[in-house]
């Protein structure tokens, strides 16, 4: 998928997730991706986080920054 | 099977907790108080003669016939119209009675064509039994009536037919048209011998009738008769089953003349329906046998070449083979399945049985992502469980209805004759719409509150709503402390109480005036019983997710779930949009909405079906196209939906399928998406296979096979055929062994079963230890969830804005005669009302723009451009303009946008910015669609290739 979509796709969901408290906000932006988002979709938005994620909302990044660790095997916060 | 009927007790059942004792015949009876004579009787098994009751209708006492002398009383009442009362003594038979049956048949039958050997309800018509049951022999005033021998049959409409001379003028039809259907198309002309049944049209076709058949089923003799009827005869056998249309799930019973259907006739035992019907479930099922079905497997190597017409072996092995080859070369990734929403919950399971533990992957989806998916994700989030609260006969039980985003009087038409039905009542209605749909002033009801928004606005004006409940104090304290999350609430509640939620804030965006959004909310939390009912209008646009859970939210707040006459509750636009969901068809759950990275749900799905399965959510329909496009995502397996028709911005779901290696087609017909596929698998219509339905009130009622499948296979036999191919061992015989796979998998569904199914008629589901019997009602005494959730529903306005290139939004919806993609109505008579989309459009804009009516416009968005022709309608207010997305030729959803909702991917399909102007040539994309339709459909056929 084009990383434009993406972008758009991850800033959308930050947006809903946006009036919870800040690092609540994040764990529910991951914990959205992680349960909907097949791993290619997201493989494509860390590479693109990796090239420093032009276009992300500071919230949709946090978020992802969450997942990506939680993806690797390094965290065992709320995400399944 | 033999034909059967279903009993006419004359008058409406009641149920009373008092019962009350009465003696009929020298027999004592005990029925519930408010029962007429008459149905007493017949509960006993005597049936008095009638002609103008019947008991889906309330009694009229016109006909006379039903007589009967009671002691005490003087003369001789009518039996339909007298309650029973305790210490009755009821005598339907005696000499004086029968005298005067007698006497009014003979006046009946002065004025009726006595051909009855060569009428078309021969053997069927209640007149004619009658002069048996009362024993008429002679009829004194002669049998040369000419009262209606003059008017001509009006044979207008393409499914029935009226015949004035055979009418008996006992009101069933017009009482019908009011009363069950609630349309008032008809009414009764003249007076005395003079009276006639008239539309108050030229014909019935240029009237309001809307060929419900509720005239036609009531009808005692063949004035109003099918003309299957009159063409092919009575029926000889029949089979009770399931409409194939929309979400209603109407109960039929398909009346055969060996494998030919001759009619479907609503049926009183169902429980969706009622007994009532639309002009699609009860007349527009010829599509079942046109010339246009397909019959035979095919295969071809590119979508330029012909089809070419191969066995069914040679099919199934050629697929599999691919499938497996693009799996090789591409990835495990890199094929899935799209499941139906048309096909019954056993071929879904099986669907997407073989995409998880066949293809190795989770990459399988269903229509329901296009249309009601948000309504998944809402309803979970804060209630817990992915699905509506009511049953359909809640609404009788309704003060305050609010449709939201729905047209039910076209989409969900049988619902919404109950619908109305109360609304005649005295239920009071508020409608929310950017269109001015038919409910908002009909026959008899008129609502209290239109607020005419502007599309993309429904969560400013759902928490315009909450604001005012909260800050004034209306929320239900009690249902609120005791059934929700106290947390959520209140900081939902302040976030509502700010002033950007203020109705008067909300005005500036929505275009709806403070005061009617204030009164519209007073209403609500204030007016008793309050339920919600919405539909696409909701859920497909960007905010679709959020604004679910905006209703939820304002539910919960006003105290407005867990009882009768409540609800949130969602219409659904084809047959098994629930089912398809319930059976897993989602890429990130497995039947009954569990997740398949739990690991619990997984195991056990492992150990039945002895494979590893994986954990990770799978492609979403939009994402596999995205993913085709990118050159990764290679096969496709599409059973029973045209996406190349349904799904927005086509040209990008053309360019993903035409970058694909095989796409397979399991369909009725060479649909649009088939015009990209290598490999055809024909389908079975509902009348060809057995198997289950769950309509939008949970209620999974069965279907039954009528006939043999056209091609010789069912849709699950198919699915099965093609699982063996790729070296799958899935063993059923019958499609209830996949039921009870399905129940021992699913806590939903574990008291689900063929045999409970044939006991109960139907079943809504959750169906298991807890609630054997099913349950009509959810969350009555807690959420499923535990507590309910209040989710706070920030409104974001849609990117999707209008500008100076591009200053309309366009917002698309459906029509009563055709049905979604149109494959199926098509190829009816249904045509009649509907052959083309046109363009609605707002006399301003209109005249801004040089348009009249009937004008071919150009619509052209960032997607796209097509041309309709335009209709100038009042339904439209000014910048919005309208279009249904029936026909393939209009490409509707060349203009849609990619655009969809944050949650789920269901696609913005209510808002799109557009311009229209006058053009007088069809657009490029039309122009290339039919120069390349036909060759993409073209078929080698050979004598012998398939059997």
């Amino acid at each position: 998928m084009s990383a434009h979509k993406l972008v758009r796709m991850a800033n959308q969901i930050a947006i809903f997730f946006r009036t919870q408290p800040e690092e609540a906000a994040a764990a529910a932006v991951a914990d959205h991706i992680k349960s909907f988002w097949s791993p290619v979709m997201r493989r494509e938005i860390y590479a693109h986080l990796g090239a420093g994620g032009e276009g992300l909302e500071p919230l949709a990044r946090a978020g992802l920054e969450v997942l990506k660790a939680c993806d690797a095997g390094a965290y065992d916060g709320v995400t399944k | 099977m033999s034909l059967s009927r279903e009993k006419d007790y004359g008058t409406p059942l009641r149920t009373s907790q008092i019962l009350v004792t009465l003696s009929i015949d020298g027999v004592q009876t005990r029925v519930p108080a408010g029962t007429s004579v008459m149905a007493a009787a017949a509960k006993m098994g005597t049936q008095i003669p009638k002609l103008c009751a019947t008991d889906t209708l309330e009694a009229f006492g016109s006909c006379r016939l039903c007589l009967v002398e009671i002691e005490g009383r003087r003369g001789t009442p009518a039996s339909c119209t007298t309650p029973v009362e305790d210490g009755m003594i009821v005598r339907t038979q005696t000499k004086r009675i029968a005298d005067l049956r007698r006497g009014v048949m003979e006046l009946y039958i002065s004025d009726h064509p006595l051909d009855c050997l060569t009428c078309s309800a021969n053997g069927d018509c209640e007149l004619q039994d009658m002069a048996g049951a009362v024993g008429l022999r002679d009829v004194r005033y002669g049998q040369d009536g000419e009262r209606h021998r003059t008017v001509a049959v009006d044979d207008s409409n393409p499914y029935f037919t009226f015949d004035s001379s055979k009418c008996i003028v006992c009101s069933r039809c017009v009482r019908a048209c009011e009363d069950v259907q609630g349309t008032f198309a008809l009414t009764i002309d003249g007076r005395g011998m003079g009276s006639l049944v008239t539309t108050g049209g030229p014909d019935f076709l240029n009237s309001e009738c809307v060929s419900c058949g509720a005239c036609v089923q009531a009808c005692p003799t063949a004035t109003l008769n099918e003309k299957s009827v009159i063409e092919m005869g009575a029926p000889t056998r029949s089979i009770d089953t399931t409409c194939a249309y929309c979400g209603v799930g109407c109960g039929f019973r398909a009346e055969m003349q060996g494998d030919k259907v001759v009619r479907m006739v609503p049926s009183k035992a169902g429980k969706a329906n009622e007994g009532h019907s639309c002009v699609k479930g009860r007349f527009a099922w010829g599509y079942a046998t046109h010339k246009d079905r397909i019959t035979k497997p095919m295969i071809r190597a590119n979508i330029t070449d012909p089809w070419r017409e191969v066995t069914w072996d040679e099919a199934f092995t050629h697929a599999a083979s691919e499938f497996r080859r693009i799996q090789g070369a591409y990835g495990i990734d890199s094929i899935g399945a799209i499941t139906s929403s048309r096909c019954t919950n056993e071929e879904t399971f099986l669907v997407q049985k073989l995409v998880r533990a066949g293809f190795g992957n989770n990459n399988v989806d269903t229509c329901a992502r296009v249309c009601h998916s948000p309504t998944g994700y809402g309803l979970k989030t804060t209630f817990g469980t992915s699905a509506g609260t009511q049953d359909f006969k809640s609404v009788a039980m309704s003060d305050v209805i609010l449709v939201i985003g729905a047209n039910p009087t076209d989409a969900h038409p049988v619902f919404a004759s109950r619908m109305k039905k109360r609304l005649r009542q005295g239920a009071k209605l508020i409608v929310i719409d950017p269109r001015r749909i038919d409910l908002v002033r009909t026959a008899h009801i008129e609502a209290d509150h239109y607020l005419a928004l502007k599309p993309g606005t429904n969560v400013a004006i759902i928490n315009a709503l909450a604001h005012v409940v909260v800050t004034e104090g209306l929320v239900s304290e009690a249902f609120v402390r005791e059934r929700c999350d106290l947390s959520d609430f209140e900081s939902w509640a302040r976030f509502v109480a700010r002033h950007e939620n203020a109705p008067e804030a909300v005005e500036k965006v929505s275009g709806v005036a403070a005061h009617e959004i204030r009164a519209a909310a007073r209403l609500f939390a204030t007016g008793g019983n309050a339920a919600i009912y919405y539909g696409l209008g909701v859920t497909e646009h960007s905010q679709g997710s959020t604004m679910v859970m905006g209703m939820a939210n304002l539910a919960m707040a006003t105290g407005n779930l867990g009882r009768d006459g409540v609800g949130v509750n969602p219409l659904r636009g084809q047959n098994n949009v629930q089912g398809a969901c319930d059976m897993g068809s989602f890429p990130h759950e497995f039947s009954g909405y569990r997740h398949v990275s739990d690991d619990a749900t997984r195991e056990m799905f492992e150990g039945l079906w002895s494979v590893t399965l994986s954990p990770e959510p799978g492609l979403r329909i939009p994402n596999m196209l995205d993913e085709a496009v990118e050159g990764r995502f290679k096969g496709l397996y599409i059973q029973g939906e045209d996406i190349a028709q349904s799904d927005p911005d086509t040209q990008h779901v053309t360019r993903g399928l035409r970058n694909m290696e095989c796409v397979i087609v399991q369909d009725l017909f060479l649909n649009e998406t088939a015009k990209y596929a290598h490999v055809f698998f024909p389908g079975s219509s509902f009348l060809e296979k057995d198997g289950t339905f769950t309509n939008a009130e949970r209620r999974i009622s069965r279907v039954r096979k009528a006939m043999a499948p056209q091609a010789g296979l069912a849709d699950w036999e198919t699915t099965l055929a093609f699982a063996k191919a790729l070296g799958c061992v899935f063993a059923y015989d019958h499609p209830s062994q996949i039921m009870d796979e399905i129940a021992a998998l699913t806590p939903t569904f574990t008291g689900v079963s063929y045999a409970k199914l044939d006991e109960l008629g139907s079943i809504q589901w959750p169906c298991n230890e807890n609630a054997p019997y099913g349950t009509p009602i959810m969350h009555v005494e807690r959420f499923v969830r535990g507590k309910g959730k209040f989710m706070i529903t920030e409104f974001v306005p849609t990117d999707e804005r209008t500008t100076q290139r591009f200053p309309l939004i366009l917002t698309t919806g459906r029509i009563l005669s055709q049905y979604n993609v149109g494959v199926q109505t098509q190829r009816t008579a249904n045509n009649i009302w509907h052959d083309e989309d046109v363009l609605e459009i707002h006399a301003f804009d209109a005249e801004n723009r040089g348009i009249r009516d009937g004008d071919l416009v150009a619509i052209q968005s960032r997607s796209g451009e097509v041309a309709l022709h335009a209709r100038i309608s009042e339904r439209m207010q000014p910048g919005v303009v309208y279009t249904t997305f029936h026909h393939a030729k209009s490409g509707a959803n060349v203009i849609t946008t990619d655009y969809s909702d944050w949650a789920t991917n269901c696609p913005e399909y209510k808002v799109t910015a557009v311009q229209v102007q006058r053009t007088n040539r069809w657009s490029d994309w039309q122009e290339e669609d039919r120069a390349s339709g036909d060759l993409l459909r073209i078929i080698e056929r050979k004598a012998d290739a398939a059997e």
